[in-house]
């Protein structure tokens, strides 16, 4: 059979999982790690990662929105989904997948969006014409108090939706972890650690994907970068890192000194169908290289522009690092047969509804997203902070 | 009647649930059948296969099964004396139209035909996000096509490859044990069509099957007993490299 080394069960040929599920973890992860980064301003009083607050908090929102999109294409039947609200299957890992994306999306992300925005949405409502004074007017929920004691009660409730999306934040992409951990039927998947190292690792890549963010819209502004703090981003990263790394190689030498009887056939995976997108892609380019990069920063004094080169590398490079983790765990976990005496092949389409041309749309359109929410709500602090007293005055006149 | 908001917002849920209920339309009738008196089970007695792919053929007439898609298949396993751990298997085409002959005589060879093992406590009726995948009160696992999403979280699940997703019904897909047949007292179609009575359905809820005799006097196994998956279909002489 063409693709097929050794034997597969007969249904096991072809895969059932694309690469429109390698980017659903790959995106949420986004989602989680972004949201923990403001939350270190907001609830662990970073204050140094300020400028990226809420660039981080939108960035989160724009990636949330498209979250269950490549799961819906994946789906046979994608009009049956709502099915998932009316008739979940409690035993189920993935029937809670509504519920907690409901949860992340209208209980913690927009609440503390609108908590943080509401004055500017205020001052902008009234200062704005058109159709954008009505979006805005809309978007006040007629809640237009902005005197100091209404946005003191707004800056008590955000800590406190911070808090509740710290534990959150966890549960959306620890159970998106746990949706593969638990398959027993399938060694490369099943492992407690699973949840642990998909948080981890999101940590990773929304931290970068956010400082990423970060560097690239501050130099379109023509402002400078807050060395402060990208430093610190970066010191976060890179400590976060460690702890993803430790915990896959924890993953790794488990498996390797176990050596139970799905060894033989996972390590042969290993070595030939995930040589590239594994051990070159996720460990070398995409771990190591980040991590001695960033160790760089961390114990030798180094220029500013040599900093802010080898964060934007070591950025880019998680980023590809964490979504081949993602393609290693998917993918790589319906390449070997559960009868351990072979191997299939994953032949991605181009312009099929679970193609490469959809996923670059996918990956491409949370950024239009945020492009979109950036213009709307604009996240910069130097412009925001300045017009808040003003409009608060306003307000009480 | 006068529909004021309140009572409004009491009937609405129940016409949901109503409408939910009217959806879901009103079973098969199945006269002389009471779902609570069978557990039903297949004992395959692996040295009287001869590998013909007789049922494999029956039952993609009887079920309509796609091509390149198995809800039985059967393998062929070549274990050589040196190398017990790491048997050579093929199934060629779910070795519907039998297998060709060996010119190599060393080690033993031997048929293992595939199905699904109708699990008591089944990986993939536990992971269907909304229960289209259930377990009858009679032992048998179904998925309700009207109502799977395609998700295929129940394919990653089972242990054993017996799932798949429908080419073109892009839902899930497996061995219904011939539910359509066995619930008129017929037997299925694979066993019907096994030319040696290798595949014998069972009833382990009636005292008169003759897998009670059977199951006291041979050495019987299930696949992979490892998963506790509760498997119903019982091998005899099921030899330790079958995977």
């Amino acid at each position: 059979m063409p693709g097929v080394e050794g034997f597969m069960y007969p249904n096991e040929v072809s895969l059932y999982w694309s690469v429109l599920i390698v980017l659903y973890p790959f995106i949420t992860g986004l989602v989680a790690g972004a949201f923990i980064l403001a939350s270190l301003e907001r609830v662990f009083r970073v204050e140094a990662v300020k400028p990226t607050y809420r660039l981080a908090l939108l960035t989160a929102l724009a990636f949330l929105i498209v979250a269950p999109l490549p799961l819906q294409l994946h789906l046979g039947h994608p009009e049956r989904s709502f099915e998932m609200y009316l008739t979940p299957h409690r035993s189920s890992a993935m029937a809670m997948f509504g519920f907690v994306y409901l949860w992340y999306l209208m209980a913690v992300l927009v609440v503390e969006i609108w908590l943080d925005y509401r004055a500017d949405i205020v001052r902008l409502s009234q200062s704005t014409t058109g159709w954008k004074r009505l979006l805005y007017r809309i978007m006040t929920l007629g809640s237009d108090n902005i005197s100091q004691g209404a946005l003191r009660i707004d800056e008590r409730v955000g800590w406190l939706v911070t808090l509740i999306g710290i534990p959150s934040a966890f549960l959306l992409h620890g159970y998106v972890g746990f949706i593969f951990g638990s398959i027993k039927a399938n060694p490369w998947w099943s492992s407690p650690l699973m949840p642990v190292v998909f948080i981890f690792s999101a940590m990773v890549s929304g931290i970068a994907a956010v400082m990423l963010l970060y560097m690239a819209a501050t130099r379109l502004r023509r402002q400078p970068i807050d060395m402060r703090c990208v430093d610190t981003i970066a010191m976060y990263m890179f400590y976060i890192f460690i702890v993803d790394f430790s915990l896959e190689m924890l993953d790794l030498i488990h498996r390797i000194y176990e050596a139970d009887e799905s060894f033989r056939s996972l390590d042969f995976m290993v070595h030939t169908r995930l040589r590239f997108s594994q051990i070159v892609l996720q460990l070398i380019v995409g771990t190591l290289t980040p991590i001695l990069l960033l160790a760089l920063t961390q114990v030798t004094k180094l220029s500013a522009i040599v900093r802010k080169r080898i964060y934007v590398i070591s950025a880019s490079l998680a980023l590809i690092g964490i979504f081949a983790m993602r393609w290693n765990v998917v993918i790589g976990g319906q390449l070997f047969s559960k009868s351990f005496l072979g191997y299939t092949t994953y032949k991605m389409a181009l312009a099929t509804r679970e193609g490469l041309l959809v996923s670059i749309a996918l990956t491409i359109l949370p950024l239009l997203i945020l492009a979109v929410l950036v213009k709307l709500l604009p996240p910069w602090t130097e412009q925001t902070h300045a017009s808040i007293p003003a409009a608060a005055a306003a307000q009480a006149h | 009647m006068n529909i004021t908001r309140r009572r409004l917002l009491v009937l609405l849920p129940a016409a949901a649930v109503a409408w939910e209920s009217i959806l879901a339309g009103t079973p098969e009738a199945s006269p002389n059948y009471a779902m609570t008196e069978h557990w039903w089970s297949m004992l395959i007695d692996i040295p009287k296969c001869i590998g013909c792919g007789n049922c494999v053929r029956a039952c993609q007439a009887e079920n309509d099964v796609p091509d390149g898609f198995f809800r039985t298949w059967v393998e062929r396993y070549h274990v050589d004396d040196w190398n017990l751990a790491n048997p050579h298997v093929i199934s060629p085409d779910g070795g519907k139209e039998g297998f060709s002959s060996t010119q190599d005589d060393s080690g033993k060879y031997f048929f293992v035909p595939k199905l699904c093992n109708h699990c008591a406590d089944s990986p993939c009726t536990q992971v269907c996000p909304v229960g289209a995948t259930f377990i009858t009160p009679d032992g048998v696992v179904l998925v309700d096509q009207k109502y799977c999403l395609g998700c295929a979280y129940c394919v990653q699940a089972c242990p054993y490859g017996c799932r798949y997703i429908h080419p073109t019904k892009k839902v899930a897909d497996k061995c219904t044990l011939c539910y359509h047949r066995i619930t008129k007292g017929l037997t299925t179609a694979c066993c019907e069509a096994c030319p040696t009575g290798a595949r014998q359905l069972a009833d382990l809820k009636n005292p008169n099957d003759p897998i009670h005799a059977f199951l006291k006097t041979h050495s019987v196994q299930v696949l992979k007993p490892q998963m506790a998956t509760g498997a119903k279909v019982f091998y005899n002489a099921l030899d330790g490299s079958v995977r």
